[in-house]
């Protein structure tokens, strides 16, 4: 069976005397390294530079406001049990009078905490949530780390900033295959990114 | 000696030891960037700009860290391994003519550390003590790998030597001198020895690079077969100093190199520049500047040799051991014999009839 045509047939020909000086083929090597020697190169400078990783990847969360800029989070815990290392804690609370503006819903999260350690950044947060709340950002890394309290995020680093919006081409499953698809057949070329789920 | 000759001497010998040390420590440097740029990176660019501080961290590092001797080692020759290897190494580079004379005060000093009408002999003796280093340092680690790095590395050294003082007879023959100053002084202008030996050159390259222990003959620290060769149990600047002394050796060897087969401190048109010189200048301040641009020249020489070394060493796999053997003894001497032989010939038969055609 033959997989490919870069099979090259073996031969045990002794070398003549041009190829036993060895001369010829050094050059030849050399001048391949020379190539490369002046060839572009093809770091990326890390810290400094960033590669884009792509709509799907899965980088650090964040709590989705909803259109008025309210928190979209109920508190429901979904994602604290759908989370398989246990990285999500939170604490409940009632709305009270006055704080419609702040809250969708008449339950929300006094305190949200994920350990970014324990984290494994699988996503199954976002897929849980019936509310549109958690997502992982796929523009942004969870940064490194020092002390030990950088690790706990809270409220204050997970929540929306309405100023600086998180934007996205799709935010469901379905819609990014039927983007994906039509992306495919060439229909659409760019897509309007969009901060609300 | 007078005074002022003295102060002039010890300051060229200060100037040659640390230009030697300075350009062994960005070789280090240099040596990372090519292989980088060779395999498409940018290489080391965050220590000072484009790197330029590397070569002090890594000795910095180098001397902080815990300088360990293995239980079982021969304390005394295990601590002189280095130190020979460094030594020896620093040593050859002071024959080597850098420069034409420096006049001052009406005192002639030649831009060289000693100058002895038997430097090709000097470095050829300095350079088979050398391998001391390695040897003493290998056998003193008590460690079976080390112990064969150093065997390889003595029987290497001695194989090319042979073939690396053949080569270099064929010179002496055509100059009939051994100092290294009278053989750059014959080669004045672009009448340089590589157009007369091409294959003693490339007899001598080969010779140079196995006895520096560089690719493709470094075989004394094949990692794949000897752990770390002879600086296995090495540690701390103990280890640099080795791989400090290699860096050395490629230094003095491409000076070396320059000096029998590339013109030294010659360059097409000297004659010239050195009559505008002394013209424009003066004869002394003229002569100096003149010197001076003879000594860049020969350091462009040595810095294209060694980044040569480099580009080989990135290029070309390591050979195997009886292979090594079987190009030394078997290629190379035939050839370095065959090649005095021509010269001989050329000297008797081709000269009286050229010189003959030119009159």
């Amino acid at each position: 069976m033959q997989l490919t045509n870069r099979s090259k047939q073996v031969s045990n020909k002794t070398m003549t005397f041009s190829e036993s000086l060895f001369l010829p083929a050094i050059a030849k090597g050399l001048a391949i390294t020379l190539k490369h020697f002046f060839s572009k190169k093809v770091t990326i400078q890390y810290p400094e530079v960033k590669r884009y990783l792509g709509p799907v990847f899965r980088g650090r969360h964040i709590l989705k406001r909803d259109e008025q800029g309210r928190e979209r989070c109920t508190a429901c815990g979904l994602c604290a049990v759908a989370c398989p290392a246990e990285a999500i804690s939170m604490i409940a609370e009632e709305r009270t009078k006055g704080e419609e503006h702040l809250y969708r819903e008449e339950k929300y999260a006094a305190v949200y905490e994920i350990n970014m350690l324990r984290c494994i950044f699988c996503g199954l947060c976002e897929e849980a949530c019936p509310k549109q709340a958690i997502y992982l950002r796929h523009d942004e890394f969870v940064p490194v780390f020092t002390e030990r309290d950088q690790v706990i995020w809270g409220k204050d680093l997970l929540v929306e900033d309405m100023n600086n919006r998180y934007k996205r081409e799709a935010w469901t499953k379905e819609e990014a295959r039927q983007l994906d698809q039509l992306k495919a057949s060439g229909k659409v070329t760019t897509v309007e990114t969009r901060a609300i789920p | 000696m007078e005074l002022t000759e003295l102060i002039i001497k010890s300051v060229v010998i200060l100037v040659v030891f640390g230009l030697t040390l300075v350009i062994a420590m960005y070789s280090t440097w240099a040596e990372r960037k090519v292989a980088a740029f060779i395999q498409d990176r940018p290489g080391p660019n965050r220590a000072g700009w484009g790197g330029l501080l590397q070569p002090l961290s890594d000795a910095g590092k180098m001397f902080f860290k815990e300088d360990f001797i293995p239980a079982q080692a021969n304390k005394w020759l295990f601590i002189a391994g280095p130190g020979i290897a460094m030594i020896t190494a620093l040593m050859t580079s002071a024959v080597i003519p850098f420069g034409n004379t420096f006049i001052y005060g009406g005192k002639e000093v030649a831009m060289q550390g000693v100058e002895t009408n038997i430097g090709v002999l000097y470095v050829f003796g300095i350079v088979a003590l050398g391998v001391y280093g390695i040897m003493i340092g290998g056998w003193a680690s008590n460690n079976k790998f080390s112990l064969l790095g150093a065997i390889r590395a003595a029987s290497q050294n001695i194989s090319y030597e042979v073939a690396m003082g053949l080569s270099i007879i064929a010179i002496l023959m055509m100059s009939g001198s051994l100092s290294l100053r009278e053989i750059v002084n014959q080669q004045h202008g672009g009448n340089w020895n590589i157009f007369y030996q091409p294959l003693g050159f490339i007899i001598f390259l080969v010779c140079a690079f196995a006895e520096c222990n560089r690719t493709p003959f470094d075989l004394p620290e094949c990692e794949t077969e000897l752990v770390g060769g002879y600086h296995t149990e090495y540690g701390s600047m103990k280890l640099g100093f080795y791989l400090f002394a290699e860096y050395i050796n490629i230094f003095v060897s491409s000076a070396f190199m320059s000096t029998l087969y590339f013109g030294g401190y010659n360059y097409p048109g000297m004659d010239w520049v050195y009559a505008q010189l002394t013209g424009a200048l003066g004869a002394t301040t003229g002569h100096n500047i003149a010197s001076l641009i003879g000594m860049g020249v020969l350091f462009i020489k040595a810095l294209a040799f060694i980044f040569f070394f480099m580009w080989v060493r990135w290029t070309l796999p390591r050979f195997r051991y009886d292979q090594l053997m079987d190009l030394g003894w078997k290629k190379l001497i035939p050839l370095a014999l065959v090649n005095i032989l021509i010269t001989g010939a050329g000297i008797l038969l081709l000269k009286p009839w050229l010189t003959a055609l030119l009159d």
